[in-house]
């Protein structure tokens, strides 16, 4: 049982699991953002729901938490691995012949979506937690469209929010559809789950560009 | 036609290789790369230079000796070809070649392109067989009923030469092309069956331990390697070890 912590396959298992919650988490996410261009009482309704509900706050949101930081510590701890386990490198390396630009560059599409959540959580995820938890602020669950509306007015984050959607649309290409293999997944269905994963890795993050794009209009107007 | 060589030259295991560039004259497209180091060698030794060191043996792609990453790829531009099978018209006269060992920590330069891959015999030695009694009451493996998918899949696997050429491709020098090809052609098959719990958990462990690095997928293996062994058997490995672990 003990390699089932250490070893490379178990690490490898781990980092694909991990991946798939997250995966889940987001097509969640952008369920919720998507209600916010058609309807802001829906999503108002959604995000008191989600900021009030002790089973999502005090359960989900720490496993959520914890999904994260475990996927990116041990994206770097992997990375080093591997980076030690070839000590000198190549004089001509042709990685473009045989493999893709991106399941060759996670680790750099990952640093984007870790910056990116340094962002988001210092938006959102921060001034949340000290309206509740620290200014014990009286619930208003009307606030959460307009603080919303409030975040894309600026054409800077807008892009920023853009940008960084494309690197994690790079990152679930190769990522999501690699999943299937890490846990063991190759068969005859692979294909059509390959084909999912990949249709994923373009319609969310492009959805995700076009809410934040539709909010900064929204606000112009 | 004449080339520009750029091959990695070092004395031994302890001392610091470099680049080194050679002149090739004169050479033939009908040449396979190592006769096209051969008329090098020849040269050097004329001239009372080192020879350049280099891995073969069978030269008819089937022993897994010869190595080479040429112009950045294991085994060099061509597919499912192995260095002593790949020939010179795959290049162009005035073609600049780099030709370096295969790279890895698990794999030390012996000398100039050879490279130590007793790693690999290891990961073999720590289960890569079965246990069969000799005694006289040797059962033909023929009189065991096999399903025709699972024996053309073992024979898939089993056509693996252990060349490394996959550790060479990959960006993270993993092993795990070579390791699962050496478990998935026991795996699939009745004989490979009461083992298969110790094997899958001491050959991953073995391969960790020699210091491979992590899969991540990248698929450059199953490109690269001269046997066109699959991707499956990663997964398989995968499922297999797994299944060991939370059994064992």
């Amino acid at each position: 049982m003990g390699g089932l912590i250490k070893s490379s396959i178990a690490r490898k298992v781990a980092m694909a699991l991990s991946g798939l919650f997250l995966v889940f988490f987001l097509l969640q996410h952008f369920t919720i953002n998507f209600t916010s261009i058609f309807s802001a009482d829906t999503f108002n309704e959604l995000s008191h729901f989600m900021g009030t509900n002790p089973l999502v706050q005090f359960a989900l949101q720490p496993v959520l938490i914890f999904g994260v930081v475990f996927h990116f510590v041990m994206g770097f701890v992997l990375e080093i691995k591997n980076r030690n386990a070839r000590a000198v490198k190549y004089a001509k390396y042709s990685g473009g012949e045989n493999a893709s630009w991106v399941s060759r560059n996670m680790i750099y599409s990952g640093l984007v979506i870790l910056a990116f959540l340094g962002l988001h959580f210092y938006d959102f995820w921060i001034p949340e937690m000290v309206h509740k938890y620290v200014e014990f602020a009286p619930e208003d669950p009307t606030r959460y469209y307009p603080e919303l509306l409030h975040k894309f007015v600026s054409p800077v984050r807008t892009g920023l929010y853009a940008v960084s959607f494309v690197f994690l649309a790079l990152h679930l290409w190769h990522g999501f559809a690699s999943s299937f293999q890490s846990v063991g997944f190759n068969n005859k269905y692979s294909v059509a789950a390959t084909k999912f994963a990949k249709a994923f890795a373009i319609v969310i993050p492009l959805g995700f560009i076009i809410i934040a794009l539709v909010l900064h209009l929204n606000h112009n107007h | 036609m004449n080339l520009t060589l750029k091959i990695w030259r070092q004395k031994d295991a302890a001392s610091k290789g470099a680049i080194v560039d050679y002149q090739v004259k004169g050479i033939e497209g009908d040449m396979s790369f190592l006769e096209m180091l051969d008329v090098l060698n020849e040269e050097l030794i004329v001239k009372g230079e080192e020879p350049v060191v280099f891995d073969h043996d069978c030269r008819e792609g089937i022993c897994g000796a010869c190595s080479l990453q040429i112009n950045g790829e294991p085994h060099g531009p061509d597919r499912l070809v192995t260095t002593c099978q790949l020939h010179m018209r795959k290049f162009n006269d005035g073609d600049t070649i780099y030709i370096e060992p295969f790279r890895a920590k698990a794999f030390p330069v012996v000398k100039d392109l050879m490279v130590d891959r007793s790693s690999f015999d290891r990961i073999q030695h720590a289960g890569g067989y079965i246990s069969v009694n000799t005694s006289g009451n040797t059962i033909d493996a023929n009189a065991i009923p096999v399903n025709k998918d699972d024996a053309d899949d073992a024979f898939a696997a089993a056509t693996c030469i252990g060349c490394g050429a996959c550790v060479a491709a990959c960006k993270n020098a993993s092993a795990m092309l070579f390791t699962s090809a050496k478990v998935s052609q026991f795996a699939l098959l009745p004989q490979g069956q009461i083992e298969a719990t110790d094997r899958v958990l001491a050959m991953v462990n073995q391969m960790d331990e020699e210091g491979f690095g992590n899969c991540t997928n990248t698929g450059a293996c199953e490109i690269e390697c001269p046997k066109g062994i699959s991707l499956e058997n990663i997964a398989r490995m995968n499922r297999e070890y797994l299944k060991a672990s939370l059994k064992g």
